[in-house]
């Protein structure tokens, strides 16, 4: 039996152009945060997420109706979009920041992207939103659950593993928590947010490069969605930690002891 | 692989009759000239266990195992000198050991040579990060050397998948090509200048630092390749490059081998000056490095009908100029009339792109925990790679040595652009019965594409005649030798010996 139109699922995929994990992060000389003239890429986490939508469509073939990727960020997060297109997404969404826009705080990016959401209602609504645990940049590690309370949906954070099941409108999703899992049950519409173990990202092929490029990116401006990304966080010094220093070789037990005592310890 | 026949064709026996070995009085003199932690001897006076000596006996691939009692760690380019100078006296044989990853025996003893290391002598002696100029100890690692040179913007002319254990001495001794040669050349024109210690303990200092010498004979030419025969290499000048502000890589799969060259003539005129890398895996090593978990591997669907397979990297100073490029290249290529390649995946961020460089740099590795590996590291023109692992194939399985007990894979991978081919035969074990369909199989086989084909040489640069004239020498002195037992069953001895001749002929 065709699943009725009702049934057909669309996923949104909130990805991030955050400072490649490779790089080797510098503070920068006003102190106001890190050198941001190094490599970007996709966050890793926002690419699993990816990953797990094109995943779920391979697996629920047509049911899973669209994946939409959607970003907030300054012209050349268009590039991340494209990764996300070119690992499989339909289609792309970029809220514009200008260039040196501060970076949107989780909570200014939850009503972004509640709002985008609501805006498409007319069009099928969001079923699934699956997005990063945490930002390899910031690493706060909170959009997801303001997401889901913005919204009043259910939420299945750190997911490892996600089955859906489409005639019941749930997804049985197993949690990574201290010392083992965690296997939830949740009613759709739901957020989910991923961990590192959930899959590995896929290279992107040749030919979904290309047809990456033909992929419509529609482009909003934060008025658009009513948003105001002015950070409520003040950020005062952004300073490296203290250098460690090197340990020294001692040549005797009694050196040993006379260092200790030297630098406070005592026997007791 | 001139190396390989020579060693073939002296006897060992012979040859270490007119030597002598490491004494008990000669350990103690290298304990008076040098510190403590660098004699390691199991003679007294310092009696060291032989443990303590198997990872300098041992090869990479724990195929050669040599004997020595004794193993020497200088600081500085006078204990090398005074190292030498004593041997040289006492007819006593040395065997100079860099990072010990030459894979072709080359760095442990045939017997029981005194091992001389390189590997206390490791600092970098200075930097012009004007002119990118490097002046270092030999027995620098190449990836310290690397990281030396990052924080200036420069990276080493040279990388290879041993870069984490081998030295900068070793790889000139080698001339080892690897993964950059096609960008930066060979040795040959980034290595400036050598500091050596000859055979009878003068130091040569060659190390000059200047681009461009004009001034007489261009001696450190002669150690470059030579493989420790001609002198110890104590220091290296080294011209290195500005460091690429971009890079990107992607893996071809190509439907045939025959699209390998037709394929690398387009990306070579699109892509021309940042084109850095076009590397030739195939099928099997690929399924290896995979099997070994090498880098993440491609879907089903994009291996699928790949006989082969290319990886490419672009290298230059602009990350827009270049993915312009590399975009323009890759849609000629999907829509090509006549595709050359079936699809092709590109790595989206560093950590993609270095799971795709471990596909290839990974073979080494994998092939080393398939099996045991008979190297050959050959050089005939790109066209030839297939036809040289295919033939060896079939011969291998008219001899009867191809199934799981004995040959488990031919396989060949390397790099295009130099008509570099690493042809590799996983055995389960090495045996004599391989030994003997290998060789001097594969020599004839690359000699006959050799007088075929002008531009073809065997891996150690000899250049044709000497090479076909020595092979034969080879059949004629081995087909008669009796003692052939005293060779070890590998019949590979190194031309370091040359360094024991040279030292004792003068
Ligand atoms: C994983 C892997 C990948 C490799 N990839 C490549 C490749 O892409 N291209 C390539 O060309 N080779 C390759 N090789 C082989 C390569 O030649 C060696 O890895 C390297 O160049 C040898 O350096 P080493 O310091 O380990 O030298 P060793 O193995 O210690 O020595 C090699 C030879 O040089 C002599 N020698 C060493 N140091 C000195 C010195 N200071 N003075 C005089 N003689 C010396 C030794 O006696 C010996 O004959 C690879 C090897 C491995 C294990």
């Amino acid at each position: 039996m065709r699943p009725t139109p009702s049934r057909l699922l669309n996923i949104l995929v909130p990805v991030k152009r955050a400072v490649d994990y490779a790089v080797k992060i510098r503070v920068n000389s006003s102190q106001t945060g890190v050198d941001l003239n190094v490599k970007h890429s996709m966050n890793p986490f926002d690419e699993i997420a990816v990953e797990e939508a094109v995943r779920l469509r391979e697996k629920h073939k047509s049911d899973i109706k669209s994946i939409k990727a959607f970003t907030i960020g300054p012209p050349k997060s268009v590039e991340t979009l494209r990764t996300a297109l070119a690992m499989g997404a339909d289609s792309a969404v970029h809220v514009e920041l200008p260039e040196s826009a501060p970076s949107p705080e989780p909570l200014s990016v939850a009503k972004a992207i509640r709002s985008y959401i609501g805006k498409q209602e007319s069009e099928g609504g969001v079923d699934v939103v699956i997005l990063g645990k945490q930002s390899i940049d910031d690493d706060l590690g909170q959009t997801g659950q303001m997401l889901a309370g913005l919204l009043g949906w259910g939420q299945a954070t750190y997911a490892s593993k996600v089955e859906l099941d489409l005639g019941k409108k749930e997804a049985l999703v197993t949690r990574e928590i201290d010392g083992g899992h965690e296997e939830v049950r949740v009613k759709l519409p739901m957020v989910v947010t991923t961990d590192l173990r959930l899959n590995e990202p896929r290279y992107a092929s040749l030919p979904n490069i290309m047809k990456a490029k033909k992929k419509p990116v529609e482009k909003l401006k934060p008025e658009d969605l009513g948003v105001d990304f002015t950070p409520i966080i003040e950020t005062l010094k952004v300073s490296e930690p203290p250098k460690r220093v090197g340990g020294g070789k001692v040549e005797s037990v009694d050196e040993l002891v006379e260092k200790l005592k030297e630098h406070g310890f005592t026997a007791v | 692989m001139l190396s390989r026949t020579l060693r073939g064709c002296i006897s060992s026996r012979r040859f270490f009759s007119s030597l002598n070995s490491v004494s008990d009085s000669d350990v103690a003199h290298f304990s008076k000239i040098l510190s403590p932690s660098s004699v390691i001897s199991s003679l007294p006076p310092i009696s060291a266990s032989p443990d303590d000596l198997s990872i300098y006996n041992n090869d990479w691939m724990g195929k050669y195992r040599g004997k020595s009692t004794t193993v020497l760690k200088p600081k500085s380019t006078e204990e090398v000198s005074e190292i030498v100078r004593w041997c040289y006296d006492k007819r006593i044989p040395i065997v100079p050991q860099g990072g010990n990853t030459g894979l072709v025996g080359g760095s442990v003893p045939l017997e029981d040579e005194v091992i001389l290391s390189l590997a206390n002598m490791s600092k970098v002696r200075s930097f012009d990060p004007v002119s990118g100029i490097l002046v270092a100890d030999a027995g620098c690692i190449l990836q310290s050397l690397t990281d030396y040179v990052a924080p200036y913007d420069h990276i080493m002319p040279i990388d290879l998948g041993a870069k984490g254990s081998c030295q900068i001495g070793g790889n000139v001794s080698t001339n080892a090509g690897g993964l950059r040669l096609l960008r930066y050349g060979s040795l040959h024109g980034s290595v400036l200048g050598l500091e050596v210690v000859l055979p009878d303990g003068t130091i040569l200092d060659q190390l000059t630092s200047l681009r461009k010498d004009n001034t007489g004979y261009d001696l450190k030419q002669l150690f470059i390749g030579a493989e420790g025969t001609l002198g110890v290499i104590t220091g290296v000048s080294i011209l290195t490059a500005a460091a690429p502000q971009a890079s990107n890589n992607v893996i071809l799969a190509l439907p045939h081998f025959d699209n390998v060259v037709p394929l690398f003539k387009v990306v070579k005129r699109q892509l021309s000056e940042i084109l850095s890398a076009f590397e030739f895996i195939d099928r099997t090593a690929y399924e290896l490095a995979v099997k070994h978990g090498q880098g993440r591997a491609l879907s089903e669907e994009e291996v699928e009908g790949a006989q082969c397979f290319v990886l490419v990297e672009t290298s230059g100073g602009r990350r827009e100029h270049d993915e312009e490029k590399l975009n323009n290249l890759l849609e000629t290529l999907l829509d090509a009339d006549k595709p050359l390649i079936n699809t092709g995946v590109m790595a989206q961020n560093p950590a993609q792109f270095s799971s795709l460089w471990a596909l290839r740099e990974g073979v080494t590795e994998a092939i080393s925990k398939e099996g045991k590996a008979y190297k050959y590291d050959i050089s005939v023109p790109a066209a030839l790679f297939k036809e040289v692992v295919d033939i060896t194939r079939d011969h291998l399985r008219s001899k009867g040595l191809l199934h799981d007990d004995a040959v488990k894979y031919v396989l060949g991978y390397g790099h295009v652009g130099d008509g570099n081919l690493h042809l590799n035969i996983v055995a389960n074990s090495y045996s004599p019965e391989i030994q003997a369909a290998l060789e001097p199989f594969v020599y004839e086989l690359v000699g006959n594409f050799t007088s075929r084909i002008s531009l073809s040489r065997t891996r150690y640069r000899c250049n044709e005649d000497t090479c076909s004239t020595l092979l034969q020498d080879r059949s004629e002195h081995c087909s008669d030798e009796k003692d052939k037992g005293a060779l070890r069953s590998s019949g590979y001895h190194e031309p370091r010996e040359g360094f024991g001749v040279l030292g004792s002929m003068s």
